[in-house]
């Protein structure tokens, strides 16, 4: 699609977000701000143990309790399989879950559900049911899980989609490209090292919260903090075994996501309330829930194996990734084939290989989380190349330069690895990885000799790490939009993509205003609403800006095309043009937008002036990123200080400047957590020991390094207006990065996060 | 019975032993305190009490006679908006906006100290309010934005 305009007026300019007035003033626009006095709370009864079997429940007494109105165990729903994690179907993950089960496979797993008057009612409750377990060994160590004589999930009727649940094997990826084993006996060089990722949590502030109510004609309402409202409507409907139509989902502001709101763990039992009793029901998470019961990042151990020639250019690369999915399988294929397909369409090779089982374990079960399995990948990625470059004694941007796939490359690994399924062909449109390097090296003084710190203890270091990324879900992905008229040459945009706090209303909102030539106040977003917005796959892999931002420009050029047409009869005249929201005639003559609509809604050519697009692409554009590190480490305490991290990125044509850099901004303390001060602890009987904000420390406003975020260009021609994603790029360098730095400054390698004092001493070998 | 100013107006009320300002603060439709933790770290749940940057999920109702209580619904009215709303706005320091209102008392707390403020003291500010959407880059910008032009 050709630009219609040749000089954009609100793309790539600062736009205010449309929602930060009712966002500072703190309007009820979250999810819990609508909640009436007459609401049946939720609480569940979660597993005190790690697995076993129900054998009794015994909860006559909680019945009893003044206030308590329904108890809901695994007798009371039917054995239908699904998966939590929230996709478009037929989804990709195992369907290895019951909303209720007679089996618990994890300490915080589903027991029972109380619904009660008030919340303290619904815990008084849950206290009053007595569960007789069957306790079975349980597997805590993923390296065990594979052939274990724990079966998790021993193969039942109705699973689906699971790899080999006898071996605890949830999801498998077994792909080559060319001859791997050959290309590394013709290598010079082959270096393999592992490395390995802990659980880390998504953090959102606001926790999951879900409200249900019937509406007056009786339909089931959902008001939830989702990232995903069609597919809670079709996966309600499917558990629930009730019909599409008689639901409506509505996703209100949301108070953050990152992946963990694409799950559907609560959504299900509101309405499974909601319909039993015919009241409003609710259900939120506590903080200890969303650490113990919730999503987090799946943990991986990679190892990389890679080939080089005496020019070190890379031959082959053997990848082996195996990650500990937790008690059930949601994302467990598509993460890991999202760690591979990422990072294997970053540097060239002829051949290839990856090898990946993620596998059952009696933890908690991971999820979608922002960068989506290429954190784990680029971390690993990542830090081989410095390895192979501090081996080879090379400069590590050196070696990386030489290997990069170029603009115009085809990216063979896109087309074997794609959502679940084979993926498609790609050709590689734009890269910015060069620039986005040479940028970063001047923020950084990449070639200037630093000198050694005053204080001899502390030792400073600088890591570069580049990575990429996806937009949306080759062949997948697809998002609608409608666009229609007002009197006063305003538009409803209503969209099902679903802004969680990105400010993706505002960016949708840009692309349209761009397009129909008005101010951005003159566009009224809606999202999103099952009865009221079309479909959208939902926010997650990168896809609201390239795919539902390509169905708005759609719809919005069609209006365009219509208000001239309009304008034209009504002008009587052949040819005329859009110019200051009004219809010009070549005479001069001319009518104003508002003009036009309201003579066709009412004298002129009746109709009304609207228009439903959607969107789908085969591509996927990567966006790139160069993340440099400054790191100062203590070598008498191995307590590591990030100093600053530099993020570039190509994400494209920026749609808004501000917006972009503050995602760019909020990922890197993402990373840095992951890197240094976010990791789950769990006891010997699979128990989370820290399950609150003071026993896992994400960063605070003290606790931030100094942060550069900047972009450099690119025009992307699969994209709206030139655009690429953004959202989840800048979560994928600063770990790798960090690590790097940490060599540079102490020559200790960090092959296992977290970073702690403990490994840094160890590797300095003060301690054993 | 208890008594305290709520957002400039005197308010009495009969409460059960053990209720939270929070709980009582929702149970009002005054909605932008929120929900982030039980133990307040998020501090999500904050108002001011006395001017002073408070969780209202770990206060008890009983505990606040005669104090002052402010959220941000005091700062502005109708189609009003307050400056440092706007500013936060210019910036771009919202994103998600769970934790905005809390980060607008925190910055307003400062500012009525009225002593000069360095980066640190920012930072200090809001250490108290957690954000996972913005990195605090814009927010810290925001507040050091607000504090110069207010103190001139």
């Amino acid at each position: 699609m050709k630009p219609v305009v040749d000089i954009m007026k609100i793309i790539g300019k600062n736009t205010k977000r449309i929602d930060g007035i009712s966002l500072t003033k703190g309007k009820p626009v979250f999810a819990d701000d609508k909640r009436k006095k007459d609401y049946l709370y939720l609480k569940i009864l979660r597993s005190t143990i790690p697995h076993g079997v129900i054998k009794q429940i015994d909860y006559a007494d909680a019945l009893k309790l003044d206030g308590v109105e329904l108890v809901l165990t695994h007798k009371d729903f039917k054995s239908i399989y699904y998966t939590t994690a929230g996709q478009g179907a037929p989804e990709p993950s195992p369907h290895d879950t019951l909303i209720l089960d007679s089996v618990v496979r994890y300490v915080g797993d589903r027991v029972a559900v109380v619904a009660a008057t008030s919340i303290e009612i619904a815990e008084k409750a849950l206290k009053l049911i007595q569960v007789e377990y069957e306790e079975l060994p349980a597997i805590f160590n993923m390296d065990e899980a594979i052939g274990n004589s724990t079966i998790l999930h021993p193969d039942k009727e109705g699973y689906n989609f699971v790899y080999d649940p006898k071996k605890n094997i949830a999801s498998n990826i077994n792909e080559e490209l060319g001859d791997v084993d050959e290309a590394m006996d013709n290598s010079d060089y082959v270096f393999e090292n592992t490395y390995s990722t802990p659980y880390v949590q998504h953090a959102h502030i606001e926790p999951h919260i879900s409200l249900s109510w019937l509406d007056e004609n009786d339909r089931l309402v959902i008001r939830t903090a989702t990232q995903v409202p069609h597919h809670v409507r079709r996966i309600v409907a499917e558990v629930l075994e009730i019909p599409i139509n008689k639901i409506r989902v509505i996703k209100p502001r949301i108070g953050g996501g990152f992946g963990s709101k694409q799950e559907i763990i609560g959504e299900e039992l509101c309405a499974a309330v909601t319909l039993r009793t015919g009241k409003p029901a609710r259900l939120e998470y506590t903080r200890e829930e969303e650490f113990t019961a919730a999503r987090s990042r799946h943990p991986q151990k990679i190892t990389f194996k890679i080939g080089l020639n005496k020019d070190h250019i890379i031959q082959a690369i053997d990848m082996n990734i195996l990650q500990n999915s937790g008690a059930y399988g949601p994302h467990s294929l598509t993460v890991m084939s999202v760690s591979a397909s990422k990072t294997l369409a970053l540097y060239k090779s002829n051949h290839v290989r990856i090898v990946a089982n993620s596998v059952y374990t009696n933890l908690p079960p991971a999820g979608a989380y922002r960068g989506y399995g290429a954190p784990q990948g680029f971390f690993a990625l990542e830090s081989i190349m410095d390895e192979i470059a501090n081996e080879l004694n090379v400069d590590p941007i050196e070696l990386r330069e030489k290997n990069y796939f170029n603009e115009g490359d085809e990216v063979p690994i896109a087309k074997v690895l794609g959502e679940g399924r084979e993926g498609f062909p790609v050709i590689l449109n734009t890269s910015g990885i060069r620039e986005c390097l040479s940028v970063g090296k001047k923020y950084i003084q990449w070639n200037k000799t630093k000198p050694n710190n005053k204080l001899t203890y502390l030792k400073d270091g600088i890591g570069v790490a580049t990575v990429a990324q996806g937009s949306g879900i080759a062949g997948i992905d697809m998002g609608a939009a409608y666009i229609k008229m007002n009197e006063d040459g305003s538009f409803n945009l209503n969209i099902g993509a679903t802004d969680l706090g990105t400010g993706s209303d505002t960016a949708l909102a840009q692309i349209a205003a761009e397009v129909l030539e008005v101010p951005v106040d003159k566009i009224i977003v809606y999202s999103s609403d099952t009865d009221l917005t079309p479909f959208d796959t939902g926010a997650y892999a990168s896809s609201t800006t390239f795919i539902s931002g390509t169905a708005v420009k759609k719809a919005a050029l069609d209006v365009r095309n219509q208000i001239l047409d309009q304008g034209k009869k009504i002008l009587n005249v052949e040819t005329a043009v859009i110019k200051d929201q009004c219809v010009v005639a070549n005479n001069g003559e001319k009518i104003t937008y508002g003009e036009i609509c309201t003579k066709s809604f009412y004298t002129d050519h009746q109709l009304q002036i609207q228009s439903a697009t959607s969107h789908m692409s085969y591509d996927s554009p990567p966006p790139y990123n160069a993340t440099f590190a400054d790191v100062t480490v203590d070598i008498e305490t191995g307590f590591v200080k990030v100093n600053k991290i530099i993020s570039v990125t190509d994400a494209g044509q920026i749609i808004n400047p501000q917006m972009s850099a503050g995602q760019i901004e909020g990922a890197i303390p993402q990373s840095l957590g992951m890197a240094i001060s976010e990791f789950m602890i769990f006891d010997k009987q699979g128990r989370a020991i820290n399950r609150d904000f003071n026993d896992y420390h994400i960063y605070t406003s003290i606790d931030m390094p100094e942060i550069v975020a900047k972009f450099v260009h690119t025009n992307e021609p699969t994209g709206p207006f030139g655009a690429k994603a953004v959202a989840e790029i800048p979560t994928n360098g600063p770990a790798p990065a960090i690590v790097n730095a940490i060599y540079n400054a102490c020559g200790v390698r960090i092959r296992h996060l977290p970073i702690t004092p403990e490994k840094i001493l160890r590797g300095l070998g003060k301690i054993s | 019975m208890i008594n305290f100013i709520l957002n400039g107006k005197r308010v009495r009320v009969d409460v059960p032993a053990g209720a939270t300002l929070f709980d009582y603060l929702r149970d009002s439709e005054i909605f932008s305190v929120k929900f982030g933790s039980e133990k307040g770290e998020t501090g999500a749940d904050s108002v001011l009490i006395d001017g002073k940057l408070m969780n209202s999920s770990l206060l008890l109702l009983h505990s606040l006679e005669n104090k002052s209580i402010e959220t941000i619904e005091s700062f502005s009215s109708g189609t009003n908006i307050h400056r440092l709303q706007e500013i936060f706005i210019e910036e771009g320091a919202v994103q998600c906006g769970y934790c905005t209102p809390a980060m607008l008392l925190a910055a307003e707390s400062l500012r009525r100290e009225n002593i000069e403020s360095s980066d640190s003291d920012i930072k200090e500010s809001i250490s108290g309010v957690y954000c996972r959407c913005t990195g605090y880059v814009k927010p810290l910008k925001a507040i050091q934005k607000y504090l110069n032009e207010t103190r001139g």
